[in-house]
């Protein structure tokens, strides 16, 4: 009967569907419920991302969820837009901000246990005002992440780089911001738009906007 | 009888890099051949569940030791 289903291309003579209809579809659902299995099965999962950016405390979600994702077996690409060219650049010099950044914790990560336990609560105005303070809370992030064992920026960049994370580029945001592609890590793969990225981003099972 | 092809030590590290370090460290295995992987991160027993269902990798065992977690992994 199956073979009969597969010559006829679709179109399967009534007299067969009056005898054998009902198996048919029972045959059929089976039979398609199988195969849909198969193929999801078989399918590498994929993820898009869309970096927009150029701090180094929103640099950690884009490359530690392409890195992770890709070692994992996963079809990555990462878009990076407006900010997030930053985080492409040659030389990394990813800085952040503790000022209107409430949830930011300000723990020093150095002396006594009791003293790392601190979290100071130091007034924007303070913030603003004192000068050097934003290098001064970049390199005081930078030892957190240190202490703890954390992968730095550019570790991470590399693992993606390594394990062939599909890295693109705004072109749109390079003549914006007056950048050259020399500015950028070579392992960039393209230099795109929107609409370029869009159909990789519909495709993907997951796209995050970062 | 699985044979430890190569050790890594993966303690003091926090995610994703005993993730990130093991994918290397397997990508240089042969078939069949275990990677020993020692690990302070609490977290990286869910990880390394997680990775080996995902990449097919099989986990021969996960453990504690002291104040270590302890996973063998068979490239598959």
């Amino acid at each position: 009967m199956s073979n009969l289903a597969e010559k006829s291309s679709g179109n399967i003579p009534s007299e067969l569907l009056q005898k054998h209809g009902t198996a048919l579809d029972a045959w059929f659902d089976d039979r398609f419920a199988k195969k849909l299995k198969e193929v999801e099965e078989s399918k590498t999962p994929s993820l898009a991302i869309i970096a927009t950016k150029g701090t180094m405390d929103w640099a950690y979600p884009p490359f530690i969820l392409a890195s992770t994702a890709s070692a994992l077996g996963w079809d990555v690409s990462v878009f990076f837009t407006f900010y997030g060219l930053e985080l492409l650049k040659k030389e990394l010099n990813l800085q952040v901000s503790p000022l209107g950044n409430p949830g930011m914790p300000m723990k020093m990560p150095f002396g006594p246990k009791w003293f790392q336990g601190v979290n100071w609560n130091i007034p924007n105005a303070v913030m603003a005002g004192v000068p050097g303070f934003e290098k001064l809370a970049t390199g005081l992030m930078k030892k957190t992440v240190k202490n703890n064992g954390v992968a730095s920026i550019q570790e991470l960049r590399d693992a993606c780089v390594e394990a062939g994370v599909n890295l693109v580029a705004c072109q749109m945001t390079v003549d914006l911001f007056g950048y050259t592609h020399d500015d950028f890590i070579p392992e960039v793969k393209d230099w795109i738009g929107a609409a370029s990225f869009l159909p990789i981003a519909q495709k993907s099972d997951i796209c995050l906007f970062i | 009888m699985s044979t430890t092809a190569q050790e890594l030590d993966a303690r003091g590290l926090n995610c994703p890099l005993p993730i990130l370090r093991a994918k290397k460290a397997l990508n240089g295995l042969q078939h069949g051949e275990v990677l020993h992987v020692r690990a302070t991160d609490p977290g990286s027993v869910k990880d390394f569940d997680a990775f080996c269902k995902q990449t097919g990798n099989e986990l021969v065992s996960s453990g504690q030791n002291g104040g270590e977690y302890v996973f063998q992994i068979r490239k598959n």
